[in-house]
């Protein structure tokens, strides 16, 4: 392990530890001997059965999200790219909403593959125009195009919708939150993102390849098509089961490797392990914020990412126009 | 491996409606540099694409080491074959030492970084090992393009314009380079614009004019009078200097 990575582990879990202390209600000394001392009292069930799930869940989401930027950016080879620009969040939300709407949210696990395959339908469609255009432009601007689309049709599925109660609930989950989320959602949440860790790492000598261009690592002797498919597998995993448990989040996939690239030289493989601690720790630290906020309603943790991402997307944008004339 | 080391026979191919190889028969052999030359557009970039499979051949077959590059799985053909693309445009700020090891994605990481370093001494460019690409000239950058494909070692090399970007002395070198690797062994297949350079560099010059292979054989031969002004619209002739035989030519005058 790199000595990036232990630090951002080390602040991962310093994250954590903080979500766990930091809530609404302020804990007494008395509180916390009893949150440590007698399980099933009501300050432990607030640590460790609200709290501690949220937090996790948090980290989990925001590891997918930068994972899943990552390997987006090493595919198409462009620091813009992130599940929530390219359209791939807009479109599992988009699957989550029809499941939810058309009451299939009943049945475990319907919403949850419904958002997959959302990402899976988005993620195919951006290999197939990135095989085709070799301007970083162009599949940016496909992208939007996806996501407005796909926001379009979510938009229809409202518009439709029988009932206001179905829809209300479809749009609170849209804004992108962890709140209220138990150890069940953690409990297949971490496996997916194992997954996607393993596949994202097996894909990245061909991401390291990629950076010479398409046509170089074609002849690298990779096998390019199995690298590239792992790399979207991943990517899409990623974003859907990340819009699956906490809605749409965007810019974490888009800033932490934003992050970590220098500390990486540039390196698309070496990037995405650091990305995923990166990306956890920025959203765990970033729903003790959401939480902590003195409104009358929650902030939600969509709301807020979109509200510092933009800017720093802007920035990204007008940094990364230099490198794009190379 | 038996047979040459590229081997195109009757190779045809289309980008959309446009026929950009018509008929094209071409070999090259370990041991010798061969230039293609020709005007823009004559197919010379597809010749290439073709021979080494990454466009698909309508007709006739393209041979790397006697074996149709069809049938080859990446792995054998990156063994038998490298390229650099005409294409040049780096995606990340690497270190220019990272970039050239990617030439060797089945070695450890140690000795793709030595071998790496090597390479890039012999272009004259080992003083930019640890520098990011993002922060070099065009033709800072090419070299260390070049430095990734000579990393390959493959026993052939097929380069699209890799003087491109580079000032005359580094041109010079990286012919130079070209010619020991076939000393070496190795076949080397490169397109030139220069035909003053065709004409030095190769053992054989390949001359391509709308798909067709317009003229093939020894320099002087290959560029003649005759093909100068067919193909490139140029009135030339031979002239003997001290470097040896060097092209005086000019626009020939048009109807």
């Amino acid at each position: 392990m790199s000595r990036l990575e232990l630090c951002l582990m080390l602040g991962a879990v310093a994250a954590l530890a903080l979500g766990v202390a930091i809530g609404e209600t302020v804990f007494t000394g008395r509180d916390w001997a009893e949150a440590f001392g007698q399980p099933g009292s009501a300050p432990a069930e607030v640590l460790w059965q609200v709290r501690a799930p949220r937090s996790v869940c948090a980290f989990l989401v925001g590891a997918a999200l930068a994972v899943s930027g990552a390997v987006l950016q090493g595919l198409l080879r462009n620091p813009l790219a992130d599940p929530g620009v390219l359209g791939v969040s807009a479109s599992a939300a988009l699957g989550g909403a029809l499941a939810l709407i058309l009451g299939a949210g009943a049945a475990p696990g319907v919403i949850e593959l419904a958002a997959l395959a959302g990402a899976g339908l988005a993620g195919g469609a951006l290999v197939a125009v990135a095989a085709r255009t070799r301007s970083p432009e162009t599949l940016i601007l496909f992208g939007v195009a996806l996501s407005a689309f796909a926001g379009a049709l979510t938009a229809l599925v409202f518009n439709l919708s029988p009932s206001p109660i179905a829809a209300a609930e479809v749009m609170n989950w849209l804004m992108g939150s962890v709140q209220n989320r138990s150890w069940i959602d953690a409990a297949w949440v971490a496996p997916v993102v194992v997954v996607v860790v393993l596949l994202a790492r097996a894909s990245a000598p061909g991401l390291r390849q990629l950076s010479l261009g398409e046509e170089a690592a074609e002849m690298s002797g990779l096998s390019m098509r199995r690298m590239r498919l792992m790399a979207v597998l991943a990517a899409a995993l990623a974003a859907g089961a990340a819009t699956a448990v906490a809605g749409v989040i965007g810019f974490v996939g888009l800033a932490a490797p934003h992050l970590v690239r220098a500390a990486v030289r540039g390196d698309p493989g070496r990037l995405l392990i650091p990305s995923a601690l990166a990306g956890g720790l920025m959203l765990t630290l970033a729903d003790v914020l959401a939480r902590t906020m003195p409104t009358d309603q929650e902030l939600k943790l969509g709301v807020l990412s979109a509200l510092v991402g933009a800017p720093l997307f802007a920035l990204i944008a007008w940094r990364a126009a230099r490198e794009w004339r190379l | 491996m038996s047979g040459p080391a590229l081997e195109l026979i009757g190779a045809r191919a289309a980008l959309g409606r446009r026929t950009v190889l018509d008929g094209v028969v071409l070999t090259v052999a370990a041991g010798e540099v061969v230039v293609l030359a020709g005007p823009n557009g004559a197919g010379k970039t597809s010749l290439m694409r073709g021979a080494l499979g990454l466009i698909p051949l309508a007709g006739g077959e393209a041979r790397l080491g006697g074996q149709a590059v069809s049938s080859l799985s990446p792995g054998d053909r990156a063994r038998r074959a490298a390229w650099l693309p005409q294409q040049r445009r780096l995606a990340w700020n690497m270190p220019a030492v990272e970039v050239a090891a990617l030439g060797a994605p089945f070695l450890t990481g140690s000795e793709a970084v030595a071998r790496a370093r090597r390479w890039l001494e012999r272009l004259e460019a080992g003083h930019l090992a640890d520098r990011g690409v993002a922060e070099m000239s065009g033709g800072e950058r090419a070299r260390v393009m070049l430095a990734r494909l000579l990393v390959t070692e493959a026993p052939l090399l097929v380069l699209d314009e890799p003087l491109t970007d580079l000032d005359p002395d580094a041109q010079l070198l990286v012919l130079e380079v070209l010619r020991e690797r076939a000393q070496a062994g190795a076949a080397v297949l490169a397109s030139l614009h220069d035909l003053g350079l065709a004409a030095r560099a190769g053992d054989r010059v390949a001359v391509m004019a709308k798909g067709r292979m317009a003229a093939v054989g020894a320099s002087m031969e290959a560029l003649r009078p005759q093909v100068l002004s067919e193909v490139f619209e140029l009135t030339g002739a031979w002239v003997e200097t001290r470097s040896g035989p060097a092209l005086s030519v000019e626009r020939a005058v048009r109807a």
